[in-house]
């Protein structure tokens, strides 16, 4: 990584603000805050579901939740792109479109926030909610006021470990939103740079993602800090 | 109760529209015209070439990364050493940095014109990138944190007051290794090798940056899949994706099987 810095500050900025590599960036950032908003609650409900809802299969569908984890991310792209893509049989074509970059990016970081809202909702004692429930507080009151601060944390963390991931995502994104000039992420421009033959220019893109996935790491480690900041005392 | 209703029909609607659904059309547009086309595209020579890249690069970095995540875990676990927060910080860095990335970085190391140990090793007529050690390389390099991550919260739980009994009693280093840990952390590393196994036979974009993508040579499974779409030979891509797609959910089912109880994400 060091490639980037041989020219000099100077160069390592004239690359990054170059319009394709602002766009690039803007664009995955982008992308990454919108999913994450998206699993972050479609996730927190999954993870209820699964833990205080009861029916057939229920076994079935949280196996199915580590899909993601298990498929390659290219196979991913490529399903999405059967159901979604030109050839569509319910009629919905996103295929090289911003959509398609959310519905990728959906499809990869899904497991992160249910799995680790899961875990807490389980250990949460319902008691306590039940308590609430008797002195008079409704459902919306016992969510915000009880389950919600517990849960807090780990979609938190969920959240920040899925945004790491759909920064750098690749393989999902490739084949649904290819490299036209409204759908290039900053892992796939970076990709095209090198096959340009100029992986020094790359490298100046990259630092920026891996400064941006430090600081994820960074921040997850500190929210592991403050959770657990009663067991440490 | 409707709100219960209301949500478990969200939650389930989202994982159909979103993975199930466009997976059992994968299976339904493969088979569709039955199973001979299906074989036909299975039999290509390159493809066949491309499946034996993946595994042995799998074969390669499995066992590596299974004895290293093991011995890292130890570790940090157990262990007190200078710079053992970073180890347990940076064991972490694949998953968060960009495949793209990790495979640029290889490629700057390993250029034969430029990189820092590959003109040296270009000088003496061996080629790493563009070639098999580059695509063994990066998937190695992927693949680093799923043993450690899953054996460190268990050897946490576990303590060491049984081996501290068996070294009272006398057993060695070995033993004790053999008899109480491994069996110990059994579960937890074979998870995680699942979870390594599937990793490799997946990685995408490091392996794209580095292995140059000649047909017949450096293809590996999942590039090969997306230049057989690239140049609208989806019957090929589809055959390969659904043979992927079925080992990942023969992954799913012995993830199911051997879960540890407090498995940490």
């Amino acid at each position: 990584m060091w490639e980037s810095k041989r020219d000099g500050t100077h160069a390592f900025w004239q690359i990054v603000s170059s319009p394709e590599a602002v766009g690039a960036l803007k664009l995955t950032f982008g992308a990454a805050f919108v999913v994450v908003l998206v699993n972050a609650v479609l996730g927190t409900v999954t993870a209820w579901v699964l833990v205080r809802d009861d029916f057939h299969g229920k076994g079935l569908v949280n196996a199915v939740i580590d899909l993601p984890f298990a498929l390659p991310t290219i196979v991913a792209g490529l399903t999405l792109l059967t159901l979604y893509g030109p050839h569509s049989p319910v009629g919905i074509d996103v295929a090289f479109t911003r959509t398609a970059i959310v519905l990728a990016l959906c499809f990869v970081t899904l497991p992160f926030v249910i799995r680790t809202v899961q875990p807490v909702l389980l250990e949460l004692d319902v008691e306590m909610e039940e308590a609430a429930r008797s002195l008079g507080a409704g459902q919306l009151t016992v969510f915000r006021r009880i389950v919600l601060p517990n849960i807090l944390p780990g979609i938190l963390s969920g959240s920040v470990l899925a945004f790491a991931r759909a920064l750098g995502e690749i393989g999902s994104v490739v084949l649904v939103a290819g490299s036209t000039l409204h759908t290039e992420v900053v892992s796939v421009f970076i990709f095209n740079v090198i096959q340009d033959g100029q992986a020094p220019q790359a490298a100046a893109v990259a630092i920026v993602l891996l400064g941006a996935a430090f600081v994820l790491l960074l921040v997850v480690g500190a929210l592991r800090f403050w959770v657990t900041r009663y067991e440490r005392a | 109760m409707p709100r219960r209703l209301a949500l478990r029909g969200v939650a389930l609607v989202y994982l159909l529209v979103l993975l199930l659904a466009p997976l059992g059309m994968v299976f339904y547009r493969t088979f569709q015209h039955g199973l001979h086309p299906v074989w036909q595209a299975l039999s290509d020579p390159f493809t066949v070439h491309a499946f034996e890249m993946t595994l042995l690069a799998t074969a390669i970095a499995v066992p590596l990364n299974t004895l290293f995540g093991v011995l890292c875990a130890l570790a940090i676990v157990r262990r007190r050493f200078r710079g053992k927060g970073l180890l347990n910080a940076f064991i972490d860095l694949p998953l968060a940095v960009s495949p793209v990335v990790i495979g640029l970085s290889l490629y700057l190391l390993y250029a034969p014109r430029g990189g820092w140990f590959g003109s040296w090793l270009s000088q003496h007529g061996f080629q790493v990138l563009f070639a098999l050690p580059a695509i063994v390389l990066a998937t190695i390099f992927v693949s680093v944190p799923f043993v450690a991550r899953e054996v460190i919260p268990t050897l946490r739980e576990l303590g060491n007051e049984q081996e501290q009994a068996a070294a009272t009693l006398g057993a060695t280093r070995w033993q004790r290794f053999w008899r109480i840990t491994l069996p110990s952390i059994r579960w937890a590393v074979i998870y995680g090798v699942i979870l390594t196994t599937a990793r490799c036979l997946g990685e995408y974009g490091a392996v794209a940056v580095v292995s140059g993508r000649i047909e017949g040579r450096t293809e590996t499974a999942t590039t090969r899949i997306d230049d057989l779409i690239q140049n609208f030979q989806e019957g090929g891509a589809y055959a390969m994706a659904v043979v992927l797609a079925a080992i990942a959910i023969l992954v799913l089912v012995l993830m199911m099987l051997t879960k540890p109880k407090e498995s940490a994400y």
